[in-house]
């Protein structure tokens, strides 16, 4: 028999015990701000202003031409100019520049002979997700360039041809207009917003949870409770029970944050967000209960806390997409409960898709968070005999 | 003889190959005080704790009043006090929250609750302070209201492990005295402590090394006819040499500097022993003041009792 009066007593003083606390208190309102900061503002994935160098060996309208339509786009902003190429090298190794361009010699000639012009093109390489973008944009910033030449080509062409009487040579070009749903702006911080509001209800309610049951078992209160008649499962929810209570204060914190200060707006519904948010919230209450039944002391707790949380948030997709990782590792995605989470929170936030869309990851995330959470309290029960 | 309140019968502790406890019975009359003594680490706190329900006894028997340790761990808990080493209340909640708190959790509601809470106020003599948090009292006020958290649903059975380590003599002879006047009502108290003069206190005594009794009878008991040996305490002019000279003469079973005298453990007669010692201190230039045969305290027993565990 479960007394809900002892339960809500063992809350009580739980709560009681977490506001009274300075380092606790601090502890409930840093990680998130800290968090929101950072994804909202400092990581940014878009890549633009890219500091870029030029050698222009061939120096000739052409050229120039080239160089002002590379300025002419928001992604390439032109640092330096060198005579060679070496000294961009140079540039790359000071971190001056990102990319650096060479417009080789008798380009002009090639261009108007028929023939292949070369450019090169040289990138630090160290952020391979960068380099990639860069590479493409100078691909396409080339590839149009010529295509006006050759237009230009045509266009004359095609008068002297009107002259003669014979039929004009038609131009045909395809324009790929892509637009971006979900994310109109394509802006990070819309991907990352909803998910830090995942990462941080993990982080605190595990560690809370953890925290608050060894740090019982160190001061002894824990004997002392267990030499009362009430049972482990009252112990469990007394002191689970207030830290659901914490997952959702912190998710209603960061969702007030994101709707207001980031100007995300929630495009599904916020029941279903919240129920996701409690099924979560369950899958970390285990595994805060699962710690504390290998940690002793709080020190312990807080390392098996990172020990878990560090790789659970790097195969989570919160910032890694699941699908580049390879075979093997994406297995393990799946025994994560935070990837259903932010799939179902990205989902509700920026596609506003509902249940129809949603319902595997409920059901895949109560799967797992019953899972956990049984198997959580056996080990309690088997680590307090 | 009193009925038995709490008795246990080849009771095993092993914790990989360690014994911890190792075969242990013993039977305590009900309104006893039944002392628990030993160094640390002799498997004090583990028997307390299969008492009490924390431990599952690795094999053996108990029983607790009428349950059996083995099986009905939960009837026994609705049934005993315990109080462990460490101040086991939490700090950061008043005195009164405190005293609420437990009351609940041992099934206590309502006007009851407010009446024991109030019982437990006057025992530790918070009674006007009873909205202070815990973590500022002194130690010994401490140890009372973990007393009286302990006794608010009234138990039969009352276990204190080491209940006064860290407690001032003052603080330590005012808690004996409600333990006693617990013993008076009825209450069985089931006490640790490796206090030798806390020893004195208990109706019956029990001295627990390396897991296993080594020796136990009442105070009066253990002091005249447990020994087999004499002890005498001799004063001299240079007490620290002469200690020094005799041990290293190896003819006394033990040899102990206490205080300024030296106490000297021998199977011998008094006659003897003064020969033995005036030879030594002959040589040595040392005047024999006095040489008497003395009633061992309890210190002493168990000094001997654990020296001859050792031995064996």
């Amino acid at each position: 028999m479960v007394s809900i009066y002892k339960v809500m007593q063992i809350f009580k003083k739980e709560i009681f015990q977490i506001l009274r606390d300075p380092k606790l208190r601090v502890l409930l309102f840093m990680p998130p701000i800290i968090q929101l900061i950072i994804f909202g503002y400092a990581v940014n994935m878009d890549i633009e202003n890219i500091k870029t160098a030029i050698v222009d060996l061939d120096n000739s309208v052409y050229s120039r031409d080239f160089i002002t339509y590379l300025e002419f786009n928001k992604y390439f902003i032109i640092e330096k100019k060198y005579d060679k190429a070496t000294d961009i090298v140079a540039a790359i190794d000071r971190g001056e520049i990102i990319c650096g361009i060479v417009i080789e010699k008798d380009f002009m000639k090639n261009i108007e002979t028929g023939q292949t012009a070369l450019v090169q093109a040289l990138h630090d390489g160290t952020d391979s997700n960068t380099a990639t973008m860069v590479v493409s944009y100078i691909n396409y910033i080339a590839f149009s360039y010529i295509k006006n030449i050759q237009t230009d080509r045509l266009r004359k062409l095609n008068a002297k041809l009107i002259t003669t009487g014979a039929p004009p040579i038609k131009i045909s070009s395809i324009l790929v207009e892509s637009r971006n749903w979900f994310n109109e702006t394509l802006e990070s911080k819309n991907f990352f917003v909803p998910g830090v509001m995942g990462t941080i209800m993990m982080l605190i309610t595990l560690m809370l949870t953890s925290m608050a049951i060894v740090r019982e078992k160190e001061i002894g209160t824990m004997e002392q409770l267990m030499v009362t008649p009430v049972t482990s499962i009252e112990i469990i929810l007394g002191k689970t029970l207030p830290f659901l209570l914490v997952g959702f204060v912190q998710a209603g914190l960061i969702l007030t944050v994101a709707v207001f200060w980031f100007k995300i707006e929630v495009k599904g519904s916020l029941c279903l967000l919240f129920l996701g948010a409690l099924i979560f919230i369950v899958s970390c209450l285990g595994f805060g209960l699962f710690i504390s039944t290998i940690s002793r002391t709080q020190q312990q707790a807080m390392l098996s806390t990172t020990f878990f949380f560090l790789p659970a948030m790097t195969l989570s997709g919160f910032i890694f997409p699941i699908d580049n990782m390879p075979a093997v590792i994406q297995m393990f995605t799946y025994l994560i409960p935070l990837r259903y989470f932010l799939v179902i929170i990205r989902g509700i936030f920026l596609k506003g898709v509902g249940w129809e869309v949603l319902f595997p990851q409920y059901i895949a995330l109560s799967v797992l968070s019953i899972f956990i959470f049984t198997f959580a309290v056996s080990r309690f029960h088997k680590t307090i005999d | 003889m009193a009925e038995i309140a709490v008795s246990v019968k080849n009771l095993y502790k092993i914790f990989g190959t360690f014994h911890a406890v190792d075969d242990i019975s013993f039977n305590v009359p009900s309104g006893c005080i039944f002392g628990f003594l030993g160094p640390n680490g002799a498997g004090k706190s583990t028997t307390i704790k299969m008492l009490c329900g924390l431990l599952k006894p690795s094999s053996g028997s108990g029983r607790v009043g009428k349950y059996d340790i083995m099986k009905d761990s939960e009837e026994i808990k609705k049934n005993i006090g315990y109080m462990s080493q460490k101040f086991s209340l939490y700090d950061d909640l008043s005195v009164i929250e405190n005293l609420q708190f437990f009351g609940t959790m041992y099934n206590l509601r309502g006007a009851v609750l407010e009446e024991r809470v109030e019982t437990a106020l006057k025992l530790a003599e918070l009674s006007d302070s009873r909205h202070i948090l815990t973590q500022i009292l002194p130690g010994g006020i401490k140890q009372r209201l973990a007393l009286g958290c302990a006794i608010l649903h009234k138990p039969q059975f009352l276990f204190l492990d080491e209940p006064t380590s860290g407690v001032d003599p003052m603080s330590r002879r005012n808690f004996w005295s409600i333990i006693h006047d617990f013993a008076r009502i009825g209450i069985t108290v089931f006490v640790t402590t490796h206090y030798m003069e806390e020893a004195e206190y208990c109706d019956y005594l029990v001295l627990i090394y390396r897991g296993k009794i080594v020796v136990e009878g009442t105070p009066a008991e253990l002091k005249s006819s447990k020994l087999q040996t004499n002890i005498y305490r001799l004063n001299c002019t240079a007490p620290s040499l002469l200690y020094e000279k005799l041990e290293a003469s190896q003819k006394f079973s033990e040899v102990n500097l206490f205080g300024d005298a030296v106490h000297i453990v021998s199977p011998d007669d008094i006659a003897g022993v003064q020969k033995a010692i005036s030879d030594i201190a002959d040589y040595e230039k040392i005047e024999i003041v006095n040489l008497q045969k003395i009633l061992p305290s309890l210190e002493d027993i168990f000094v001997l009792a654990i020296a001859e565990a050792n031995k064996r």
